[in-house]
């Protein structure tokens, strides 16, 4: 086991060294021009530095000025004690701006994952016990609603029917006005309640797809030897669901799960962005479409970090869940 | 279908067989199955025929459309434009002589002596002496000679916008000052009347003097002194509107009101503009109203719809070329040649696609490359970025796939391992390909929509339903116009709903071990 994980380990790292280097090799291969314009425009900023000196921490962050190899290991050796140089659209260092917005981001994917879970493995159990019924047919054509709805298009209704007409929520941001003036149990509840939509918009597009997944593995189970057999000796059929087949079930459920824990950190680029919640998703969305290169390489390393240990975690979990697995 | 001639109708026919013959069963390729076993989910039928419908709409529909895709269309509206100001003048204005020495100085000395009643005054080392003509026309003279002429009265030309120069106007103004009915000016003879209105030989009015300045607000407007003379009335009669009647008979309303900060009436005029046709309603020339550009919705939204087809279409493509090359690859040599490939498809898996595109599309728009570069751009990022999901599917199908016999019989009839590949396994795939490709074909345009709709994708002047849903950002179209974003949105939420459940019923249909 411990020899699998530290495989496991290598390779993701080797894996991370590679995907690293792809990212640098786009930036280098935008015009330069761009850097320079952007260096340019930064300059101009109230308060900002020069522009020469914008253009020379750059040169001597990214190792813009030599090959793209040796710049890549320049901005590597950096990159490894966490030092990402300062962000063009925030002028504090990346990090400090992550630290700060990444918690909004991932209780917002927390909450949202926990009624995810509670809603979409029930239903997806009982629409693969009640196969091809009504209920079978409306989780399914919700599941894949689910799935279908774009983000932005289910956003704009739930803000037209609760925000405008109904008047319950507000638009978008994550404090109210008069936020300053709460108590902080009231700052609390203030922040919860603008939370409540983006919270909707996650729950509904994002339980579809694990919905389908639990409904497709239960019917897998429920087809297995062990469950006619389990029905042959006689045990009521909520036993046979709920006992033998559920546990059965839960081996991939529990993978995938465990797998999707790192992606609570990402932040919902698009679900931030059009609420306007300084998540990590919105701030790096309106950091990259101003070209803020520095804050764009720790994004995507960022999240290549968080979907390799997203499969790290799934193949150990699966190894700890699955006694057949461990064998090999 | 053309299996099905060789069934024998078996109940008409049932003594010309005997009992083992074939012709009793009905014989059925693997495909006809799989068609028989689609046809039969009645869920996976709804989603073709929407998909189907979708087509038509969007291929079909642009052509059918009598409008364009970026054609614009004007409606007029009435605006009140400014048309002319009117100012009772109740400041001394100065008219200078040629080549005399009166500048501000003077002038504002001029005033003060006024005050003082005082008939001479010292400016700058000059003596001026001013003398009187009426309450409200003065002269000043240096040396003996008259410098300028100030008076409330204004010298207006009645033919045109122009001013006149000195000798004239201060021929005028000491005309009316003292009530002369004639005067001369550079050898030629004008005639005063009681209104103040100056004719010159030939009996044309020429000039007048008036306290009134009447100027519209356009320089190319000349007002006739007709219609001067009626808005002075309509002036002193503190009348709201006057309706005024040309010479050509064109009647036209003219609103008046005062703005007190200026001192002075401003006419303004009713007039028809033509507008951008923007925002309107759903009517029987546009079903669905316009967008903010004044373009046709429907007609966008059937060119939209082809967009987002059609960019799902080669993005899936790009994809599963890719995928299918690479796992195929991978999947057939499997061992060492697999565990490096499958590093790499890892690698390509971790790279996530949209930062990639919204950096691209960053620098894209600092150099300010066109629509169409930016959607080329949008495909290639997603086809590359895309692939690895179908590479790892090709992959595992074939690393079993590959163990099987009629593989062994390949390679005893020495076929090459390209064609093995390609010719023998692939195939074997299809099912499976298919389906995450109609899976991927719905992603895909899901997506596209929401890069659109952030402005990252096709933008202006190509449609996507996803940049037409873009407009709900003005919150003010998000509540008072749902005819522009809404069924943008549900085409989008039907197609790709259509597409994912047309994918889960080619599963279920390919799969011959499912029970019905």
């Amino acid at each position: 086991m411990q020899k699998f994980i530290i495989k496991r380990l290598i390779q993701s790292i080797v894996i991370l060294f590679f995907v690293a280097f792809i990212i640098y090799a786009i930036i280098r291969c935008l015009p330069t021009s761009f850097v320079e314009a952007m260096a340019r425009q930064k300059s101009m900023q109230p308060g900002s530095k020069s522009y020469q000196e914008w253009l020379d921490q750059l040169n001597q962050m990214y190792g813009l000025d030599g090959g793209i190899i040796p710049g890549f290991f320049h901005w590597l050796g950096r990159a490894v004690r966490l030092d990402f140089g300062d962000s063009w659209k925030w002028t504090v260092p990346v990090v400090d701006k992550f630290k700060d917005v990444i918690w909004i981001s991932f209780i917002m994917g927390a909450v949202s994952f926990f009624f995810e879970t509670i809603i979409a493995i029930p239903l997806g159990i009982i629409s693969a016990t009640k196969q091809y019924s009504k209920t079978d047919y409306a989780v399914s054509v919700i599941a894949l609603a689910g799935i279908s709805l774009p983000t932005f298009f289910f956003a704009s209704l739930l803000k037209l029917v609760f925000a405008v007409k109904l008047g319950w929520f507000e638009l978008g941001g994550l404090v109210g006005r008069s936020y300053q003036q709460l108590s902080p149990v009231g700052q609390f509840f203030d922040k919860a309640h603008h939370l409540v939509l983006p919270i909707v918009t996650l729950v509904v597009l994002n339980m579809g797809s694990l919905m389908r997944y639990t409904r497709t593995n239960m019917l897998e189970v429920l087809n297995a030897d062990y469950i006619r057999t389990a029905r042959a000796k006689g045990l009521s059929e909520h036993k046979v669901i709920y006992y033998h087949a559920f546990r059965n079930t839960l081996i991939p459920l529990v993978t995938i799960i465990g797998g999707s824990l790192p992606g609570l950190f990402s932040g919902a680029l698009i679900t931030e962005t059009l609420y306007s919640i300084s998540g990590i998703g919105f701030v790096s969305y309106t950091s990259m479409v101003s070209g803020d290169i520095p804050f764009f390489m720790f994004y995507t390393v960022f999240l290549a970090v968080l979907t390799l240990l997203g499969n790290l975690i799934a193949d150990i979990l699966y190894a700890v869940v699955d006694p057949r697995v461990r064998v090999s | 279908m053309a299996k099905k001639e060789n069934t024998a109708p078996v109940n008409n026919n049932d003594t010309e067989y005997s009992l083992n013959d074939d012709r009793r069963v009905r014989v059925l390729s693997p495909g006809m199955l799989v068609a028989k076993r689609f046809l039969r989910n009645r869920l996976a039928v709804t989603g073709m025929i929407i998909l189907i419908a979708m087509f038509i709409f969007s291929f079909i529909g642009g052509l059918i459309s009598p409008y364009k895709q970026d054609q614009k269309f004007y409606r007029t509206d009435v605006q009140i434009k400014d048309y002319a100001g009117v100012i009772f003048n109740q400041e001394f204005r100065y008219t200078v002589a040629d080549k005399e020495v009166y500048d501000g100085l003077a002038q504002a000395n001029t005033v003060l002596a006024l005050q003082r009643n005082e008939t001479s005054f010292e400016s700058d080392g000059t003596n001026f002496t001013i003398e009187k003509i009426d309450d409200i026309t003065y002269t000043i003279s240096a040396d003996g000679k008259v410098v300028a002429i100030t008076s409330k009265d204004v010298v207006s030309s009645s033919t045109s916008n122009d001013y006149f120069d000195f000798d004239f106007t201060y021929a005028a103004l000491m005309a009316t000052a003292n009530g002369e009915k004639s005067f001369e000016c550079e050898g030629k003879t004008y005639t005063v009347d009681k209104d103040n209105s100056i004719f010159d030989e030939s009996g044309e009015e020429y000039a007048y003097v008036s306290q009134y300045i009447v100027r519209a607000v356009m320089g190319d407007v000349f007002l006739s002194r007709d219609f001067k003379n009626k808005l002075i009335d309509a002036v002193e009669a503190k009348e709201k509107s006057f309706v005024y009647t040309d010479e050509e008979g064109n009647e036209a309303e003219y609103i008046l009101s005062f703005d007190a900060s200026k001192n002075q009436w401003d006419i303004k005029q009713e007039t028809d503009t033509t507008i951008f046709d923007t925002y309107s309603r759903p009517s029987k020339k546009h079903w669905l109203g316009t967008d903010r550009n004044g373009m046709d919705m429907l007609t966008r939204l059937m060119y939209g719809g082809r967009v987002s087809l059609i960019i799902g279409f080669i993005v899936v493509f790009i994809e599963s070329f890719i995928g299918v090359i690479f796992g195929g690859i991978s999947g057939y040599f499997g061992g060492k040649v697999d565990n490096l490939m499958m590093r790499i498809v890892d690698v390509f898996y971790c790279i996530p696609s949209m930062p990639i595109i919204i950096i691209i599309g960053a620098a894209m728009d600092a150099a300010n490359l066109d629509a169409s570069k930016r959607m080329l751009m949008l495909m290639i990022v997603l086809g590359l970025t895309g692939w690895p999901g179908i590479a790892r599917l090709v992959r595992g199908q074939i690393l079993s796939l590959r163990e099987q016999e009629f593989m062994t019989a390949t390679e005893a009839c020495g076929i090459s391992i390209p064609r093995r590949i390609f010719k023998h396994l692939v195939p074997n795939v299809m099912p499976q390909l298919i389906v995450s490709m109609t899976m991927g074909l719905g992603t895909t345009i899901i997506i596209e929509a929401t890069l659109s709709f952030l402005g990252l994708g096709v933008r202006f002047p190509f449609a996507s339903w996803g940049n037409i849903i873009n407009d709900v950002n003005n919150v003010f179209v998000l509540t008072h116009y749902w005819n522009i974003w809404i069924p943008a949105g549900v085409l989008l939420l039907l197609t790709v709903l259509a597409f994912n459940i047309v994918g889960d019923g080619l599963r279920d249909a390919f799969d011959p071990k499912m029970k019905r």
